[in-house]
C-alpha cells in the first residue's frame, strides 16, 4: 500500500498507515523525492503515529528519506512516536539523529516555520 | 553457649527432650520467686541501659508480662502464645526505636536471671542441677531464639511494607505552566520504578502537548549503572517524543558517579537546580513561542 503524501504550503506531510515493506519504502523516498523537487517544498513530515513497531528497517528507512530529502534542500520532522515505541526504541539504541522529532503535526509545522524564520533573518 | 544457640537456632521448632516432673518443678520454683526474679531482671535491664527509650514503669510491665510468657513457654514447651506476644510486643517497640541488640540482651538477661535463681536454688546437689539445666538450657535456648526471630521477622514486615508503600506513592507528573512538565523523582530509583516513570512521563507529554520536562532528581541518594543508563534512555525517548528533558538537582556524588561509570552524559541536558531548570525550561519555551506570536506564515495558516 503506498503511503499518501499531502502538500501543505510550503511542506510536504506523508501519513504512513501500516507497516512498511522494502519496496514500500524505497517508493515513499523515490516519491518524497520527487515531489521535493516539483512543489518546490521546503520540509517534509511524516507521520508516523500509526505505526506500533519501528524497528531497525524503518528506522534507517527514515533516515534514509531524510538525507535524501535533505539534498534535495528539504527539511525532515518525524512526528507521532508512540510513548512504548520511544521506549522501545531507545532500548533498542535506536537513534533516528540526525532526524528532528515532534509530538504532533502542530509542532512540526511550528518547527519548519521556525527554522525557516531565522534562516530568513540569518539571509537578511 | 554460642555454639549451643547456633545449634537450636538451625532446629528452632523441634522440641528439646525433657523430663517432666523436673521441668514441673522448675517452673513451680520460678513461679513463687517471681516477684523477686522480675526486681532482679528489671534491674539488670535498666542497668545494662537496655530499652533506654521506655519509662521505668513501663519496662517494669512489660517485664512481668515477659516473664510470665517466658515461664508459661518452659512449662508447656510450645512456644506459638509466647511467639505471638513477641510478635505483638515488637511491633509496639519497634515504633519506638529499640534495637534488635536491646531485645535479644533482654531475652539474654532474663535467661541468665533464671539460670543463676536455678543455680542458688540446687547448688547443693550438684547431679541435680545438671539434670535441672539439661531441662532448662535448651527450653531457655528456644525461647531466646523465638523472640529474637519474631522480633527480626517483625521488622522486616514493617520494612516490607514501607518498601512497598513508597513504590505505591506514584510519581506525579506535574504540569507547571502550558507546556512544561516537572517530575520530581525522590527516594530510591530501581530498575522497575524507573521504567514506570518513564512510561508515565512520556504518556504525560502526549497528554499535556508539553515541550519541555524538567526531571528533578534532588531527592535520589544513590544511583547504579543501570538506573544511569536507565535515565538516558528516558532522556532519548523524550526526544523521540519531540519534547526536551532537563534534569536538575544532580548531586555531586551522583555526577560524579555518572562519569566514573561511563554513561553517556553528551546528550543529558543539565542543570544545578530545580529553579536553574524552569528558568532553562521558560528560555525554550520562549524560543518556541516567538514562531506562534509572528503573524503565521502560509504553511502554519
Amino acid at each position: 500500500m503506498s503511503v499518501p503524501i499531502l502538500k501543505q504550503g510550503d511542506y510536504l506531510i506523508a501519513t504512513i498507515q501500516s507497516a512498511l515493506s522494502d519496496s514500500g519504502v524505497l517508493e515513499l523516498r523515490d516519491d518524497l523525492a520527487q515531489r521535493v523537487g516539483k512543489l518546490r517544498s521546503r520540509g517534509i513530515i511524516i507521520d508516523v503515529a500509526a505505526l506500533d513497531v519501528i524497528d531497525s528497517f524503518v528506522a534507517r528507512s527514515l533516515r534514509t528519506i531524510a538525507l535524501t530529502a535533505q539534498l534535495r534542500g528539504a527539511r525532515t520532522v518525524i512526528v507521532g512516536i508512540q510513548p512504548d515505541v520511544a521506549v522501545a526504541m531507545v532500548q533498542f539504541q535506536l537513534d533516528l539523529a540526525p532526524l528532528e522529532t515532534a509530538l504532533d503535526l502542530e509542532e512540526a509545522l511550528a518547527l519548519l516555520d521556525q527554522s525557516r524564520r531565522t534562516a530568513g533573518a540569518r539571509e537578511r | 553457649m554460642d555454639g549451643e544457640t547456633a545449634q537450636v537456632a538451625s532446629a528452632p521448632l523441634q522440641a528439646p527432650e525433657i523430663d517432666p516432673s523436673l521441668l514441673r518443678e522448675l517452673v513451680s520454683h520460678l513461679r513463687e520467686e517471681s516477684a523477686q526474679l522480675r526486681e532482679e531482671w528489671v534491674k539488670r535491664i535498666v542497668d545494662a541501659r537496655l530499652l533506654g527509650v521506655m519509662s521505668a514503669d513501663e519496662v517494669y510491665s512489660e517485664a512481668t508480662a515477659v516473664y510470665d510468657n517466658y515461664v508459661d513457654a518452659l512449662e508447656t514447651g510450645s512456644v506459638e502464645s509466647l511467639q505471638a506476644y513477641a510478635r505483638d510486643l515488637s511491633e509496639r517497640i519497634i515504633q519506638r526505636g529499640v534495637e534488635t541488640h536491646e531485645v535479644l540482651g533482654i531475652v539474654l538477661l532474663l535467661r541468665d536471671v533464671l539460670a543463676r535463681s536455678l543455680f542458688r536454688r540446687y547448688q547443693a546437689e550438684p547431679d541435680l542441677l545438671t539434670r535441672v539445666l539439661d531441662s532448662y538450657e535448651p527450653a531457655a535456648n528456644r525461647i531466646a531464639v523465638t523472640v529474637g526471630v519474631s522480633f527480626v521477622e517483625e521488622r522486616e514486615r514493617i520494612i516490607r511494607e514501607q518498601q512497598a508503600a513508597i513504590r505505591e506513592l506514584s510519581t506525579p507528573v506535574l504540569q507547571v505552566r502550558d507546556r512544561l512538565l516537572i517530575l520530581p523523582i525522590i527516594g530510591v530509583l530501581d530498575t522497575q520504578r524507573a521504567r514506570q516513570l518513564t512510561e508515565q512521563l512520556l504518556s504525560s507529554i502526549q497528554a499535556n502537548r508539553a515541550k519541555v520536562v524538567v526531571i528533578d532528581i534532588t531527592g535520589v541518594v544513590t544511583i547504579d549503572l543501570t538506573v544511569a543508563n536507565h535515565l538516558v534512555q528516558t532522556v532519548k525517548a523524550v526526544r523521540l517524543m519531540g519534547a526536551t528533558a532537563i534534569i536538575t538537582g544532580l548531586s555531586s556524588s551522583i555526577a560524579q558517579t555518572l562519569v566514573d561509570l561511563g554513561v553517556d552524559v553528551s546528550m543529558i541536558r543539565s542543570v544545578g537546580d530545580l529553579q536553574g531548570g524552569l528558568e532553562e525550561a521558560e528560555r525554550l519555551l520562549e524560543e518556541a513561542a516567538v514562531v506562534f506570536d509572528d503573524p503565521p506564515g502560509p504553511a502554519a495558516a
